[in-house]
């Protein structure tokens, strides 16, 4: 299988670049507050700053434009830049792991596990809130990926990148058309839809309050696990030559993957691209070290995903194009030029 | 040599019985039971009006496409895996369903419910919709990897690319859809066969018919090109030109399958390997053996799919993913 060769033949060349990456962590979190101030400034309504300032600091609950952004647009910008750093690790872990540059949560079975839950809570249940269907979008996300790993782990030779990414389709496959079935015969695909291509357009304080412990504890590990990940990304053979105990790093990688993609999908849906896309800017940019990669993708994912947020209102007011679509669209163009460049080194 | 060509001839043997066996339950099958006696009698003429009607204007249609379609799926994702020399190359994988079910997802989105399209037109339009989509999609595909030629790793690269800007596209477009044409859009994007007429068999014949005896006249030529590029062009073979040919062979077959039965997933995929794993690797034997092993399953799928929560109907296209799933994992786990 060709797409399983080390990807580090591109970038061979580059070295360690802690300086390039500062300028990239800084830079990228001051227009990442722009990016956020703007999110919250335009929508059906656009507001002044210094309204949203004083929605800050004295909250005035009788003034709309207070509740609006208190409400609404606080906690979807919130959410935005919390998901795209999330998916923006999973993937760069993920790629770094496999050793495989087409990796990205989405062929872990996580979003298929997901959408399979919520076809079963919008079926079955029908007053689910919203709190519930995210729980529920949770616990799929975990069984998505649990099939996949344990088909990786039966299997008599093991998890290699290549299976995962067989076990990974089947998964999806057999669980997606499972929930097809049941969104046509109950009459819920299109809320399934609506859902998963949703974006953070519905996100309320609760949901914000589901993800930020978890990602802030998903990318401490992450950070932590930087280093052997670096190792890992030399290959197996030289890991273990290393002294590094692959099995360990494997497993929490793995977590630390499950935990962000599965609360970003659980909150957020479908987003594609965004696990797939930025790993690959950031290691142009910064070089092949998951010290720098890590941090340096989160950033650059929360900036990219609020962007996209902010375009999905924009683009055909007052209805809202799918984000997932719009990170689609400007991934799309960027992974053909990856392919078309150096498509044997991807 | 002698031993696979015996093995060959005997598991396509019973392939064409178990694919007989399941075509005459199948006749018998589905909101009106027609007992085989009755079933005789129609064909023979001294039947009732009624039953001659079902199967012959309703029943017998619909299973000569899943049959011709099953083979033609099969077929082309045979050759596509030999091509990419990948695993996981399937119609659906490169972009080919994904571009098909966007032109009908605009065909629906435009013109579906205007005076231009009312009734029986829009039905028959559809197909070609779907078809121009498909070629498209193979175009673009083909275009964006040239680069010098065509390295069968940056084709899928670039099929997958491709296959996620459709998707994100039909998407889009879905969601602005009203309920019903969202419903229609996605049953069609699930792989259906249920507006079958004899029509539709007349259509899609002679692409089948055509196409897999020209890919198994190319045959020896997949064979070589599964080796790898340089041994296939050491071997005589100009690489560029077979691989494109092929890629033809392959991409029509799936824009007339697709056209006519929507986007079954998964059949493309699981149908060759399940052949290399019953009679090996040579062409030779693996196409006519995953042609056979695609319309069975298709044939089944759509009895199980008619059937099991009647009178709704699943399409088939799940049914196919949710019996072809997990097969694939247990050969997965036992590989």
């Amino acid at each position: 299988m060709q797409a399983n060769q080390p990807m580090n033949k591109t970038t061979s060349k580059s070295i360690y670049r802690p300086k390039t990456a500062a300028v990239v962590i800084l830079a990228g979190l001051g227009l990442l507050a722009a990016a956020m101030a703007s999110s919250i400034i335009y929508g059906a309504s656009n507001f002044q700053l210094s309204t949203i300032w004083e929605a800050l600091v004295h909250f005035d609950a009788g003034s709309t434009a207070h509740q609006i952004i208190q409400r609404l647009r606080m906690p979807r910008a919130l959410a935005a830049a919390l998901i795209g750093s999330s998916l923006a690790v999973s993937g760069a872990i993920m790629q770094g792991m496999t050793r495989n540059a087409l990796a990205s949560p989405s062929i872990m079975g996580v979003t298929a596990g997901a959408t399979f839950m919520m076809s079963i809570g919008l079926a079955f249940m029908e007053s689910a809130s919203n709190t519930t269907l995210m729980l529920l979008s949770f616990a799929g996300a975990g069984l998505g990926a649990g099939l996949v790993l344990m088909i990786g782990s039966l299997s008599k030779r093991g998890l290699t990148p290549v299976k995962l990414a067989l076990a990974g389709s089947a998964v999806t496959a057999l669980l997606s058309s499972i929930s097809s079935a049941i969104a046509i015969h109950f009459n819920v695909a299109k809320d399934i839809s609506f859902w998963y291509a949703g974006g953070v357009s519905g996100v309320q304080w609760v949901n914000v309050q589901l993800l930020i412990p978890v990602v802030i504890i998903g990318l401490l590990l992450a950070l932590a696990l930087s280093r052997s990940i670096t190792v890992m990304s030399l290959g197996e053979e030289v890991a273990t030559g290393l002294g590094q105990k692959t099995g360990i790093v494997k497993f929490l990688g793995t977590l630390v993957v499950l935990l962000l993609t599965g609360a970003a999908v659980a909150v957020g849906g479908t987003i594609g691209f965004v696990g797939l896309v930025i790993p690959h800017i950031v290691r142009f940019i910064v070089g092949p070290d998951y010290r720098l990669i890590i941090p340096c993708s989160a950033v650059v994912g929360a900036l990219l995903l609020v962007f996209a947020d902010v375009a999905a209102r924009m683009i055909n007011p007052p209805f809202e194009t799918p984000v997932g679509a719009i990170t689609a669209i400007i991934g799309v163009p960027f992974f053909l030029y990856l392919a078309r460049r150096e498509g044997r080194g991807l | 040599m002698m031993n696979t060509t015996r093995k060959v001839m005997s598991v396509s043997m019973i392939l064409l019985l178990a694919i007989a066996a399941v075509f005459l339950v199948s006749l018998n099958m589905g909101t009106m039971k027609i007992p085989l006696a009755e079933v005789i009698k129609a064909f023979n003429g001294t039947g009732s009006e009624q039953n001659y009607t079902v199967l012959v204007h309703f029943r017998l249609p619909r299973m000569v496409i899943a049959i011709l379609i099953g083979a033609g799926i099969a077929v082309s994702g045979a050759i596509l895996q030999s091509v990419s020399r990948n695993a996981l190359a399937d119609p659906g994988i490169l972009g080919i369903n994904s571009g098909a079910g966007l032109a009908v997802v605009l065909y629906i989105f435009y013109f579906q419910g205007s005076s231009f399209s009312s009734g029986v037109l829009s039905v028959y339009m559809m197909p070609f919709a779907a078809l121009f989509g498909a070629f498209l999609a193979a175009f673009l595909i083909y275009t964006l990897a040239w680069k010098q030629g065509v390295t069968p790793i940056r084709l899928v690269l670039v099929g997958i690319g491709i296959n996620a800007a459709f998707a994100a596209l039909i998407i889009v477009f879905q969601l602005m859809m009203d309920p019903n044409n969202f419903m229609q859009a996605t049953i069609w994007l699930s792989g259906s066969i249920w507006g079958a007429s004899w029509e539709y068999v007349y259509a899609i014949l002679p692409w089948i018919l055509l196409l897999i005896p020209w890919a198994l006249y190319k045959s020896q030529n997949l064979n070589v090109l599964n080796l790898g590029d340089h041994t296939a062009t050491g071997l005589g073979v100009t690489v560029e030109r077979e691989r494109r040919i092929l890629l033809f062979i392959s991409v029509a077959l799936a824009g007339a399958c697709v056209a006519v039965g929507g986007g079954i997933a998964f059949l493309g995929l699981v149908a060759p390997h399940l052949a290399r794993k019953l009679v090996g690797p040579r062409h030779q034997g693996m196409l006519p053996v995953s042609a056979l092993l695609g319309s069975l399953v298709l044939l089944v799928a759509d009895m199980i799919g008619k059937n099991l929560m009647a009178p709704s109907e699943i399409p088939v296209g799940l049914v196919v993913s949710c019996l072809g799933a997990p097969y694939f994992i247990y050969l997965l786990i036992k590989d």
